[in-house]
């Protein structure tokens, strides 16, 4: 590893990253919270893509995957968020324990 | 005419369609659509009658047109000495039973229309020659009796008529058995009664006894036939009076028919073997106990429903004689008995419409009241046992005389029977219409003209073949004589019983 | 007689009766009403008469011709034609049925004309006069027709019209009984008679002419000698003797005759009628008839006289207890018969046939004077009722007289002339028995034909005051009847004189054609033939015709012998059986009407319940099969689907508890996952 910066620093920045979303999804009560935990899931995944683009021989294929995923993101930030205003309208409330109605 | 059977069977269809096409409100005009329809079935009898030549043994106004040509199924039809007399038969009660059904008040168009649809199932058996159109029209005949009977029939219509039609559809069942067994064992796969008839000595032995007494159980359920003869006194009891003038005119001799149609002319040699047992002793068994167990009946009905069983004994036997005179006196004797004990239901049928009961005993003196109405009474009695100059007389002499040939023991029992018919016949008349007056029946009408004009045609039939018997026995003698002739031709029974 | 004369006069002489009483059965009713009784008796009489005036004619006609040409042929048309059996409708007069249609025209017209007076006030004044008028058409029938079937026709004809009019008034419901049992009794002997004519058209088949034209049989029969019949017999004695079994049945003959006496309840002309000049003796007819039958079967002749004889004196006994005037005529008739067929029987055929013919004449006057007696007597048949009626009905009396010397047998009376021929023939044909049988009953037909005219005419007046006052001769067209009739009584025997007397015997002459087959001959000319031993004979006979008078006439005119005393011995025992006609009633309904109904009864129990009932445990046998499947189907079919769900619904409601609902709870259960497959993989590739 000649000094500087390598593939490992970046795939340990992603690491931390989905950690930290992984426990704000598990843990945060807020459906907002929940889907900024998964926006951090998503953007610790484009990282990875990225390193391993730069690093590996692929040419441009991690970048490509890298917009898809941010597109995702996007069109499921809105889905989530209306889903988000559903819930609150009919539940006043965007908690997520409070909306255990499909539980068995 | 070269459709005349064609037309014959389904005028009363389209008497039938007409009746059912009109309003609700016009119901009054459905007796005499069906008046009409029948009527003009009559006239193309008669003029059957009339041009039928009586010197062939051939199918003659034959039609026939492929149907169902993958199975061999044509529409065949066609009449010939066996079966011109029965034509006849079933235009002429047909017509009667119309005008006997004057008195239906209920649901008229239905009963016309069912009335004229069993008309045209009766008139198809009679002139089919095609085996499975036969069964079809055998069929077709079945479902209007039994609503017929059901809807329009006494308290326990509903028992009888579902007793009528599980009875008759057991017999159906045998002989589809039977047709089916003839078809694919045959020389060639066909439904043609001709081709069968002259393919007889293809099928072994052990066969066409089994398919003989298929079909003999078939069509004995018809006639009906000691011991499956139960259901006839229910349905004549609950049936109305025209239906039970059709039933016992007409129906019943569908089954001798048959047998003579199927069993005499297909399977020959088995018929020769044991119609002596099938027909002859249970024919003779027929005779007797029917007479015996009308004599202690106490329905009016009842008792003429016995007496048929009784008569179409002699049918029986005359059919197991295998002689000329036994035979024509047999098909001779249906004829006879259908306008016999069409008589004896209207007879029965006028005192119901008035007394609304039927027990003998409740009866008594109604001569004084209703002089004509006895009159004709004793008229139908007397022909009914056989009186000679009446046309029952003829018929009964050639069965027996022929019978005596070949069965000398069932026709003394046969002739006995003379005496036990003579018993339950005057001893019902004495108790009905003799002796001092019921006053309970008071101011009954007499006669009326429409049961009048229902009853008198057939005294006077009755009367013409007893002194004039030539009028049918002409047209049966040739056919059946040839029938009698292949019977005899096939080897005999293996022991001569009972002779 | 192979090429018989073809005439057309028969037809009408039969079909007149017949118009008569279509005539009056159509519009009898409306022509009684309209114009009154006159139109019916001028219809119902003038269509005898008229058929009288043609056979009387025919018969002159005949009379004219050669006797071996007498034989005339009324063919009208095709009867039947089947089977070998054919027959016409056809007409047959030779000598014998010349006398039956006479005696039938004759003796019939001369009762209807009777009847015009004696049903005067009847209501079915025009019914009465249509069944008298079918009635002789039907008998016409019988005697003419030429062939055997065409005679049964006439056969059972007139037993329906017998049946009719015993029973004509029938709101008594005793009378229609009685007619009944005419009927029903008649028809067991026809049934022997039908099997008797299978049989003999199965044998002349066998011969190769089957046949039943009389005249035909005639020809074949002897081609019949030696053919073994049924049960042991030969054809011809089989044939022959259930002919004769036919005959008991309507010639009232043992065992049959029971219906006779109860016949007595129908109107007083047709028991003159019917019940004596004419129906009953159409078993003499037929056994005449067929008398080329009957000779070849000598087994059968025996039994024919032997029967005869014993009826003649069986019914003479129980006539001497009777006290109805009518009863004691009807067992009267039953033991006269008796004696025709002991003549037929022992071969002597014409002799059967005359005392046929003087019986019709005396036995109708009797009746028809019984008639008027009863008549008079306002319906009264009880005749210890009666006494003493000499004086007020003369001319009845004497008619009467005449017809008890005539059936007596007092010569010259017409009754002698037959009577004592025919107790001759049977001892000369070496039947001594029969002989012995009709001699004593001819003693006691003399001393109960006395009892009666002693007990009706003579003694005083026993009946009610009232009754004795309404007593009148009879009217005009009932008196000349008698007298007519008296007098044929008297004199009609006079065309056959006894052999020993004078050799004139135009009435045998006349019949011997008929009588021409070879074995009749042999019979007829067997026996004796002694005029000396004939005369001896005949003086036995009127001697005891005299002690018959004599017992009578002390018993019950000169009332100097009491018949009580013989009514008493025994202690009374014979004179209750002879009273009670020897209870044969009772046994036949003992032994055979009772235990048939009975067994009616019964078969209809075993029908209406064992035979149907097997039908309807079929039906119920079904429905219990119908609805064991149904519980097979509801409970096990049915059941293994809703097991199947029951099993899912269970298993469901375990797993649901999975369900959380809680999104933290599933993202925990994926990372669980994640890491157990992780973990997994790693030590597999470890």
């Amino acid at each position: 590893m000649g000094g500087g910066i390598g593939l490992n620093h970046f795939l340990l920045l992603s690491l931390i990253i989905f950690s930290l979303g992984m426990v704000c999804v598990l843990t945060r009560r807020n459906a907002i919270g929940i889907l900024m935990g998964v926006e951090l899931i998503l953007n610790s995944a484009n990282i990875n893509y990225l390193a391993f683009a730069h690093y590996g021989g692929a040419k441009y294929d991690g970048q490509v995957f890298a917009i898809f995923v941010i597109m995702l993101a996007a069109a499921e930030a809105v889905i989530g968020l209306a889903v988000v205003l559903a819930i609150y309208q009919n539940f006043k409330t965007i908690d997520v324990d409070a909306t255990e109605t499909l539980s068995g | 005419m070269n459709h005349a059977l064609t037309l014959i069977t389904f005028i009363p269809i389209a008497g039938m369609v007409v009746v059912l096409a009109l309003p609700q409100a016009m119901k009054d005009i459905c007796k005499w659509i069906a008046a009409a329809a029948t009527a003009v079935q009559l006239l193309i009898a008669i003029w059957l009658y009339r041009s039928f030549d009586t010197a062939t043994t051939a199918i003659q106004f034959a039609e026939k047109h492929d149907w169902i040509p993958s199975y061999h199924i044509t529409y065949f039809m066609g009449v010939d000495g066996i079966s011109i007399s029965m034509v006849l038969l079933t235009a002429l009660i047909c017509f009667i039973s119309v005008f006997a059904s004057f008195s239906i008040t209920r649901a008229e168009k239905a009963y016309y229309a069912l009335l004229l649809m069993l008309d045209a199932g009766m008139m198809g058996v009679f002139v089919s020659l095609d085996f499975f159109l036969f069964y079809i029209f055998w069929e077709v005949m079945l479902l209007p009796m039994y609503f017929l009977i059901g809807i329009w029939g006494g308290p326990r219509r509903e028992y009888a008529a579902i007793k009528f039609f599980l009875y008759t559809l057991l017999g159906s069942v045998l002989i589809l058995l039977a047709m089916l067994g003839l078809y694919y064992y045959g020389a060639q796969s066909t439904f043609d009664m001709t081709v069968l008839a002259s393919n007889a000595s293809h099928y072994s032995t052990t066969f066409q006894r089994i398919v003989w007494i298929a079909l003999f159980i078939g069509f004995a359920i018809k006639i009906p036939a000691f011991p499956f003869h139960t259901w006839l006194p229910d349905a004549h009891v609950e049936a109305p009076t025209a239906i039970s003038v059709i039933l016992a005119g007409v129906l019943l001799k569908m089954g001798t028919y048959g047998i003579l149609r199927v069993n005499f002319a297909i399977l020959p040699e088995a018929t020769h073997q044991l119609a002596w047992l099938f027909l002859g002793v249970i024919g003779t068994i027929n005779i007797v106990y029917g007479a015996m167990c009308a004599m202690a009946q106490t329905d009016y009905k009842k008792l003429i429903a016995y007496s048929s069983i009784s008569h179409m004994g002699y049918v029986m036997l005359g059919c197991a004689s295998f002689t000329a005179a036994g035979i024509n006196g047999a098909v001779l004797q249906m004829f006879n008995h259908g306008t016999v004990t069409a008589m004896l239901f209207i007879l029965v049928g006028v005192i119901y419409d008035r007394a609304h009961h039927r027990e003998i005993a409740g009866f008594g003196g109604l001569a004084q009241q209703m002089p004509l109405y006895a009159g004709m009474t004793g008229f139908a009695f007397f022909a009914g046992m056989g009186l000679p100059g009446m046309s029952a007389f003829i018929s009964e002499v050639l069965v027996l005389i022929g019978a005596w040939q070949t069965h000398p023991l069932m026709t003394v029992f046969g002739a006995a029977t003379a005496i036990l018919t003579a018993g339950y016949l005057l001893w019902t008349y004495q108790r009905i219409y003799l002796g001092p007056f019921n006053e309970k029946y008071a101011g009954y009408a007499d006669l009326t003209f429409r049961e009048a004009f229902t009853l008198v045609p057939l005294a006077i039939i009755v009367l013409i073949l007893g002194v004039y018997p030539h009028a049918v026995l002409g047209l049966l003698n040739t056919s059946l004589v040839h029938l009698n002739q292949i019977v005899l031709s096939t080897p005999g029974p293996a022991v001569a019983l009972l002779h | 007689m192979d090429h018989p004369v073809s005439i057309t006069v028969a037809r009408y002489i039969v079909l007149l009766p017949l118009i008569g009483a279509t005539i009056n059965f159509l519009a009898g009713s409306w022509l009684q009403k309209t114009f009154g009784k006159r139109a019916i008796s001028f219809v119902g009489c003038g269509v005898v008469v008229l058929a009288f005036i043609l056979a009387v004619r025919t018969f002159f006609a005949m009379l004219a011709m050669a006797p071996e040409n007498r034989f005339l042929l009324d063919d009208l048309w095709r009867w039947i034609d089947v089977g070998g059996l054919n027959l016409e409708v056809a007409f047959w007069l030779d000598p014998l049925s010349m006398v039956m249609t006479l005696i039938i025209t004759g003796i019939g017209g001369l009762i209807h004309i009777y009847s015009t007076g004696y049903m005067h006030d009847d209501e079915s004044y025009w019914r009465f006069f249509g069944w008298l008028n079918l009635f002789t058409f039907a008998m016409l029938v019988l005697v003419l027709g030429d062939n055997l079937w065409l005679m049964f026709v006439g056969w059972e004809g007139v037993g329906l019209c017998s049946f009719a009019l015993i029973g004509f008034w029938y709101k008594v419901l005793a009378n229609t009984t009685a007619g009944n049992k005419a009927f029903i009794v008649n028809r067991v002997g026809d049934w022997a008679f039908v099997i008797a004519l299978y049989s003999l058209f199965m044998a002349l088949g066998n011969v190769g002419h089957p046949t039943l034209v009389t005249r035909e049989i005639a020809k074949y029969a002897p081609l019949l000698a030696g053919m073994p019949g049924y049960l042991g017999m030969t054809m011809v004695t089989f044939v022959t003797l259930l002919m004769f079994a036919g005959a008991t049945g309507k010639s009232a003959q043992i065992p049959l005759y029971v219906w006779l006496p109860d016949a007595m309840a129908g109107p007083t002309p047709v028991s003159a009628l019917i019940h004596a000049a004419t129906m009953v003796t159409a078993g003499i007819y037929m056994v005449a008839r067929l008398n080329f039958l009957f000779s070849m079967a000598p087994a059968t002749m025996t039994v024919v006289a032997v029967v005869g004889g014993l009826t003649a004196l069986f019914a003479a006994t129980v006539g001497i207890a009777q006290n109805d005037i009518k009863k004691v005529l009807a067992y009267s008739t039953v033991s006269q018969l008796g004696y025709m067929f002991a003549a037929v029987g022992v071969g002597a055929y014409a002799a059967g046939v005359f005392h046929l013919m003087t019986h019709a004449f005396f036995k109708a006057c009797l009746f028809l004077g019984s008639g008027s007696v009863i008549h008079a007597m306002g319906g009264e048949q009880d005749m210890r009722k009666m006494g003493a009626l000499r004086h007020k009905m003369p001319i009845t009396f004497i008619t009467f007289l005449a017809a008890t010397l005539a059936i007596s047998g007092v010569p010259p009376f017409a009754g002698f002339m037959s009577k004592d021929e025919i107790i001759w023939q049977a001892f000369a044909h070496g039947h001594t028995v029969v002989w012995a049988l009709l001699l004593i009953g001819a003693a006691i037909t003399v001393f109960y034909m006395f009892r009666q005219v002693y007990m009706t005419f003579f003694g005083e007046f026993r009946g009610t005051h009232e009754q004795e006052h309404h007593l009148h001769e009879s009217p005009p067209s009932m008196a000349y009847v008698l007298i007519v009739l008296g007098a044929l009584s008297v004199v009609g025997g006079l065309v056959k004189i006894p052999d020993f007397i004078a050799t004139y015997k135009p009435f045998e002459e006349f019949l011997e054609p008929v009588f021409a087959s070879g074995p009749t001959r042999a019979v007829m000319e067997a026996g004796i033939h002694s005029h000396s031993l004939e005369a001896a004979f005949g003086f036995v006979t009127f001697t005891m015709v005299v002690l018959g008078w004599l017992a009578a006439d002390f018993m019950y005119r000169q009332q100097t012998v009491d018949p009580e005393r013989f009514s008493q011995a025994f202690g009374g025992v014979v004179y209750e059986w002879v009273l009670n006609k020897y209870y044969v009633d009772e046994l036949y309904d003992f032994a055979v009407v009772r235990p048939y109904q009975a067994s009616c009864r019964a078969l209809a129990w075993i029908d209406a319940n064992i035979i149907d009932g097997i039908v309807n445990l079929a039906a119920a046998l079904t429905v219990l099969g119908a609805w064991l499947s149904g519980l097979f189907d509801a409970y096990i079919v049915d059941g293994l689907v809703n097991a199947a769900s029951l099993v899912t619904l269970d298993v469901g409601g375990r797993l649901r508890r999975l369900q959380t609902g809680s999104i933290n709870g599933y993202l925990y259960g994926i990372l669980a996952a994640v890491m157990v497959i992780l973990l997994v993989r790693a030590m597999l590739h470890a």
